[in-house]
């Protein structure tokens, strides 16, 4: 894997004006050199994420959709291709500070206190002790944990300490949020908690959303598309509108919904296409 | 900053903590009365074994000979500690930030691991001259380094993944990430290596004293006891090192809970 130089940044005066797409992946392929050769984790992936949409990555093991969505984050460089946030390119755009990111493992700051691990962001980049604390009582508030500011996250649930990592990554209020797989190690009441509660907090800041995913009903429920990939090489099958209408007073109803089912049947079909979707489906996947 | 320990009752914690202070006195006051009993009424020979009370009755006799030759020991096992430690965090820092020195380490380090007291002190020893604490400075100097160079360059290892993709997110500069993450992630690693290296450096202060040099240390004064046959004696100052040892561990578990609070320890 090469590392490509990090660009300074440029001190551009004119504020560049929001393009309406969040994410724009163009052509992009991504191979990685291990020992036993070159291994095709992307080819020609194409996608366009709309400012404010929530849209999920879903397909089985090895179909690349981290390595996707770490090549939104900058965090990894594509082989081919081009990947634009908000008009810049990826690596500008993590610079710049213009995504938040929450990671399957919370990665929270063990010698931390919840609200220092809130506020790390904000004090890397200089925020004043002021601002800063405003802002963390604040997120603290969003997800529900403002009693807990002092205290540090081993003494926290595993659903909590995600919630402190999702609290840090809208730390700077990004318009973009990048989430693999956050709530993956979650038992499913918590998950679905979650879940809702991810929903109301997009809601209250209008972020697009990058959401990876192996649970089709996590990903029917919370996206506005689903995009279905298949591994060997890495590529995306088909990308799935879903068609429910929210409802943030009844958030929990739409998982009884007809739409969601539907939108389930649909996402199924589409990762099984090529082989037969198995008959007599009385499982809905439950992760 | 209070902690409350979850899960568990205030009393039953409390009944915990009695029990782990009362448990080793009672049975450390069984065993001396076992010992004063083997001596006193089974009569076992005082140059083979001599009583409790016989090494107790001379600690309280020469006790301002205890206390200066646990000062001087003490002091040689300090300075070696710390000197010790500082190259050894050091020289971790250098090479973990830079292969080709680890690779030159690896070696060094290895050969120091294995040099025995015994075979270095009586070279020191006649090296710095007879009246010189220098030769046992430098060998307790010697043994705490190598287990904090081996601990601290483990820490500087153990940077998670995520938290370095964070980082990089963060777009944070090298020293933001040594300060943020590397050095805390090192801390435990670096403290649990000074806490085994107190120990060596207590026991090689100690041991150096028995090749030559000048007497007065605890090391010296127990082979001088032993050696005129004042067992008992020998004895005291063996109990007068067994409290330095425990000092220096002690002190140095303090430091290390200090350094990691709020963390959860396995």
């Amino acid at each position: 894997m090469t590392q490509v130089p990090e660009p300074q940044p440029t001190d551009s005066s004119a504020t560049p004006t929001r393009s309406a797409d969040a994410v724009v992946v163009r052509g992009v392929d991504k191979t990685f050199d291990t020992r036993s050769g070159q291994v095709q984790a992307l080819t020609a992936i194409g996608l366009t994420v709309s400012a404010g949409e929530f849209v999920s990555l879903i397909g089985p093991s090895g179909c690349g959709k981290s390595t996707l969505m770490r090549l939104i984050a900058d965090l990894d460089q594509p082989t081919a291709g081009s990947v634009t946030v908000f008009g810049k390119t990826a690596s500008r755009a993590r610079l710049d500070q213009d995504y938040g990111i929450a990671f399957q493992q919370a990665g929270l700051l063990p010698w931390r206190t919840v609200a220092a691990n809130v506020g790390l962001p904000l004090e890397l980049h200089g925020a004043t002790s002021r601002d800063r604390n405003a802002r963390i009582e604040e997120l603290l508030d969003m997800v529900g944990l403002s009693d807990f500011a002092d205290r540090y996250p081993d003494q926290l649930s595993g659903g909590m300490q995600q919630r402190v990592a999702i609290a840090r990554s809208l730390a700077e209020k990004p318009d973009l949020l990048l989430m693999d797989e956050p709530f993956g190690a979650l038992d499913e009441m918590t998950r679905e908690r979650m879940q809702t509660e991810l929903l109301r907090i997009c809601a209250e800041t209008g972020a697009a959303v990058v959401f990876v995913t192996h649970s089709i009903p996590e990903a029917v429920y919370l996206s506005d598309r689903v995009v279905v990939m298949s591994p060997r090489p890495g590529r995306i099958q088909q990308i799935v509108p879903m068609a429910l209408t929210r409802d943030p007073e009844h958030a929990e109803a739409l998982r009884e919904d007809r739409a969601f089912f539907d939108g389930v049947t649909a996402v199924r079909e589409a990762l099984h296409t090529g082989s037969p979707v198995p008959t007599g489906a009385r499982g809905v996947e439950n992760r | 900053m209070v902690l409350t320990l979850p899960g568990k009752s205030r009393s039953a914690a409390r009944t915990e903590t009695t029990l782990r202070i009362i448990a080793p006195i009672a049975v450390g006051i069984l065993v001396l009365v076992g010992w004063q009993f083997l001596v006193s009424v089974i009569g076992v020979s005082d140059y083979l074994l001599p009583s409790p009370a016989a090494i107790v009755e001379e600690f309280i006799e020469f006790f301002p000979s205890m206390v200066s030759a646990t000062l001087i020991t003490g002091w040689n096992a300090l300075l070696g500690l710390i000197i010790g430690s500082i190259l050894g965090i050091l020289l971790a820092a250098i090479a973990a930030g830079w292969r080709p020195i680890d690779h030159m380490s690896a070696p060094v380090v290895a050969s120091l691991a294995v040099i025995p007291i015994v075979a270095l002190a009586p070279v020191l020893n006649s090296m710095f001259g007879a009246d010189s604490q220098f030769g046992r400075q430098a060998i307790a100097g010697l043994a705490s380094f190598v287990p904090v160079f081996i601990n601290t360059l483990r820490g500087f290892r153990q940077t998670l993944p995520v938290h370095r993709d964070l980082m990089k997110v963060y777009a944070a500069s090298s020293a933001q990430i040594v300060r943020t993450v590397t050095l805390p992630t090192a801390v435990p690693f670096v403290f649990t290596g000074i806490r085994i290296a107190s120990s060596l450096a207590v026991i090689s202060a100690l041991v150096a004293e028995y090749f030559g040099g000048p007497r007065g240390g605890l090391g010296g004064l127990i082979s001088t006891s032993a050696a005129s046959s004042a067992y008992a004696r020998a004895w005291a100052y063996v109990v007068a090192s067994i409290v330095l040892g425990l000092v220096f561990f002690l002190a140095t578990l303090a430091l290390e809970r200090l350094a990691t609070r709020g963390r959860r320890r396995s």
